[in-house]
């Protein structure tokens, strides 16, 4: 009687109107996640459990055991600030150890986030191995454009050629990762325009701009 | 909240109330308050939202920054213990392994019950809602009528404290002056698409929830609540300045360490645990109601999770408020030679008649929320929402389905989680910055939240061979929406998508065109009610109007057990003003002598 395998069934209501709200704007998410979950890796460490202490913080590594390699750390934490470039002042989303996050994703005891585990450690060695057959180094010593060059060929922005393919799932999985990593910390909420989580005396609506914004005023 | 052990329990009590959610916290308080002697038995272990409610913490401080998980369901910081979709050491079956055929069934083991992480959306059912059958010739009428139940929906909106407005719209009932508290704004959203659904004659207002947009009147209110009663008058203005208003800024979902919504824990048992009336014994996991030699109930047989051993607690009165699924299931389990088929089930009605609500949703992305000014729209939860407005055409045979439905809706710019990156074009760099911080905020979701008509083929009774950790039989659900829910999830689906297009958004998906496929699996709502309807008519039905079995007129069952009909107004509200009224009819009666 487990839940039915529909990932949008297994979230909470709030959680799952987002989630369909965020299938809204016509992508594919549905369907990159129903590819993800074709691999089931095997499962490591303990799970949450159904009552954990909740006001704690928690760090990676800290519930179950990183599996990235020292190698794969430092390509995924280069990466990560590829994708997510620091504004002026800001820290790197690596500073912020959001590719720490990462490798608690992939490592965890759940399926559900372990799925993204082959994907995501085959394509940080092929980060690596490119950039050596590019450029002579791994890829967190390149510079800005070489690491652009490679990203370019796996975004999935223009097609991929067929031998850089397998890769565009590994890029978009990984964006997907680091960019929820990022902005769910305080900074990267911040930058996205969110400003709540501030007790406040009263609710006092939207302010005269935003009411403007939408015709409203 | 000091709660007692096994061996702190006294030899008798004048009641036992089974599980501590919005029923039996209702119950006790009622009962407390009114010098009643009370054990309240819980499954779940003690749980204080005061020191264990994670209020600011961020995604990034949990793990897995926080996502639904199995053990976990609703979110690593969601208020539920011991619960979700599964319970640790307590299955449940289904009869039929089609999808379309089974019950989920959310449950938590913990003080306060489901109330710690409910929604607090707090509706009355209206006129028509008590009168089902009258009206429309399905279902089944309740023993009384709207105007027997106001008072209590009065007393307990200013009890736990609802926002909420007036609008004087076909049932959906205005409250007495004085009961609600104002509501808070609308947010940028809300009012945008209150604007342009208004030409599709859709009426969008505040929302009532058991949150406290101001104090309390701590001043006037008890006097209100308990007249005559000065003690008790004293105990709740304590505990209602004890309660702050809410500072609009955190998931109610995780519960409210500042008291500023409804939980059991914080609302109804504080004041009556002050009474000095209450013990409350947690990890007490009640298998069955005992009799005496007449038939009567005269106490509860349970499991000491602590030590795996019964024991059996006495009592002149049971009152029983597991849940509604749980408490037919402690019918069922309580077995004797004079109720072979399980407690009180003369009628045979004991798991009968389980309804859900009918759920579908649909969203959206607005282009014209695009870049919204910053600021902060946090709130408490929904505002506004959408009351059935159909019920003209509906009576007039102009709809294909019988009963009425409310929108829920999610707007705004609201803290963000992991899957921010879902519907971002391909790309990286400061152009996918751009992107996400273009289209933050301007997602929309639209769920229905519908009545469903309690049917022959939607009931629970017990497995026949599978048993929980203890030995007890579990529940096995049976289940099957008519035409008339699938139709209206697929009315939902058709006025979202409406919906969307009126405010010039893009529908996320395709609407359904088959209401079998927009409508949400049974109890997934998690509105279930039923399992021991109340009546006039003791051959069809379990309980009278006051709660109490027919069968067994010290036992009584105030969760939404007793319920005829599930309006698609959410349940809890109507769960406490029934449960305030069985236990003022249940001190009248033990006053005079009758139990
Ligand atoms: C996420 C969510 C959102 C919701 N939103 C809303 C909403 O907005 N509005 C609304 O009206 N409703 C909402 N509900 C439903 C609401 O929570 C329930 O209607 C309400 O809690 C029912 O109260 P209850 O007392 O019957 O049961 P519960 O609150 O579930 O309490 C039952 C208690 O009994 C205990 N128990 C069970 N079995 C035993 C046993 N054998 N022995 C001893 N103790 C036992 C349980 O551990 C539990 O503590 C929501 C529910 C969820 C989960
Ligand atoms: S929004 Fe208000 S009521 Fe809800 S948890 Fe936060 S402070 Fe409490």
């Amino acid at each position: 009687m487990t839940p039915s395998e529909n990932p949008v069934r297994q979230m909470p209501r709030r959680i799952a109107l987002k989630w369909l709200a965020a299938a809204a704007a016509g992508m594919a998410l549905a369907g990159r996640l129903d590819l993800a979950m074709a691999q089931v890796p095997t499962k490591s460490g303990k799970p949450i459990g159904t009552d954990p202490v909740l006001n704690k913080d928690y760090k990676p590594g800290e519930l179950w055991p990183l599996l990235m390699s020292p190698a794969q750390r430092r390509a995924a934490a280069a990466l990560a600030d590829l994708i997510i470039p620091p504004e002026e002042g800001g820290l790197k989303p690596s500073q912020l150890a959001v590719h720490e996050f990462i490798d608690e994703w992939i490592s965890s005891p759940y399926d559900q986030t372990a799925k993204d585990r082959p994907v995501i450690l085959a394509g940080l060695d092929f980060l690596d191995a490119e950039a050596q057959q590019r450029h002579q180094a791994v890829f967190a010593e390149l510079n800005a454009a070489q690491q652009g060059g490679i990203a370019d060929a796996i975004c999935g922005a223009t097609p991929a050629t067929p031998a850089y393919r397998p890769q565009v799932r590994f890029f978009d999985r990984f964006r997907h990762l680091a960019a929820g990593g990022y902005y769910t910390t305080p900074q990267g909420m911040l930058e996205l325009g969110y400003v709540g989580n501030r007790p406040t005396a009263t609710f006092d609506g939207p302010t005269p701009e935003a009411l403007k914004h939408l015709g409203l005023a | 909240m000091p709660l007692i052990s096994e061996k702190e329990l006294k030899a008798s009590y004048d009641v036992i109330i089974v599980g501590s959610g919005a029923g039996g916290g209702q119950s006790a308080y009622t009962l407390t308050m009114n010098g009643v002697k009370v054990l309240l038995l819980e499954a779940g272990r003690n749980y204080d939202p005061l020191t264990e409610t994670a209020m600011f913490q961020t995604p990034s401080a949990a793990p897995l920054r926080g996502i639904s998980l199995e053990d976990k369901p609703f979110g690593f910081y969601d208020a539920t213990v011991d619960g979700g979709w599964q319970v640790p050491d307590e299955p449940y079956t289904n009869a039929s392994t089609e999808a379309e055929n089974k019950f989920w069934w959310w449950r938590a083991r913990m003080l306060g019950g489901r109330t710690n992480h409910w929604g607090r959306i707090s509706l009355r059912n209206g006129p028509y809602d008590f009168k089902p059958y009258s009206r429309d010739g399905l279902g089944v009428d309740w023993p009384m009528s709207y105007q027997d139940v106001a008072p209590y929906y009065d007393k307990v909106e200013m009890l736990i404290g609802v926002y909420g407005s007036n609008e004087g719209l076909e049932n959906t009932p205005d409250s007495s002056e004085g009961c609600l508290l104002p509501p808070p704004k609308a947010r940028a959203g809300e009012l945008y698409i209150k604007k342009h659904v208004a030409k599709l004659g859709i009426p969008v207002i505040p929302i009532h929830r058991a949150i406290l947009s101001v104090k309390q009147d701590a001043d006037n209110i008890p006097a209100k609540l308990h007249p005559g009663n000065p003690r008790a008058q004293g105990i709740l203005a304590e505990a209602m300045r004890q309660r702050a208003a809410c500072f609009w800024a955190t998931d109610c979902g995780r519960g409210c360490s500042i008291k500023a919504n409804y939980q059991s824990t914080t609302v109804h048992l504080p004041p009556a645990m002050a009474t000095g009336n209450l013990d409350i014994l947690p990890n007490a996991m009640a298998r069955a109601v005992t009799l005496d030699a007449q038939g009567k109930a005269n106490g509860v047989s349970f499991i000491d999770k602590v030590t795996g051993r019964e024991i059996t607690a006495k009592a002149r009165v049971v009152i029983l408020a597991a849940s509604s699924a749980e408490s037919a299931r402690i019918l069922l389990n309580s077995k004797s030679a004079k109720f072979p088929d399980g407690l009180a089930n003369s009628s045979g009605e004991v798991g009968k008649n389980i309804m859900d609500t009918v759920g579908a949703s649909l969203g959206g992305q607005v282009p014209a929320f695009e870049n919204l000014p910053v600021h902060n729209e946090d709130g408490a939860g929904d505002h506004v929402y959408v009351p059935w407005w159909l019920y003209k055409e509906q009576k007039a045979g102009k709809l294909d389905f019988a009963r009425g439905y409310h929108i829920e809706f999610a707007t705004g710019r609201r803290m963000p989680n992991v899957g921010v990156a879902g519907p971002a074009k391909p790309g990286y760099g400061k152009a996918f910055k751009e992107d996400l911080r273009r289209t933050y905020g301007s997602f929309i979701g639209f769920s229905g939240r519908g009545e469903m008509i309690p049917n022959k083929d939607s009931f629970c009774d017990l497995d026949p061979s599978v048993k929980d950790k203890w030995g007890i039989p579990v529940l096995r659900f049976h289940w099957k929406f008519s035409e008339h829910e699938l139709k209206q999830a697929l009315h939902m689906h058709q006025t979202f998508a409406r919906m969307i297009e009126a405010i010039g958004g893009k529908v996320g998906g395709k609407p359904a065109t088959d209401g079998a496929k927009a409508i949400k699996p049974g109890g997934f709502i998690i509105h279930e009610v039923g399992g021991a309807i109340m009546g006039a008519d003791r051959k069809r039905s379990v309980t009278n109007q006051w709660n109490q079995c027919w069968d067994v007129p010290n036992l009584l069952i105030n969760d939404g057990a007793p319920f005829c009909s599930n309006a698609d107004k959410n349940p809890t509200l109507t769960i406490m003003a029934l449960a305030w009224r069985a236990c003022d009819h249940l001190i009248e009666e033990m006053r005079q002598g009758n139990l």
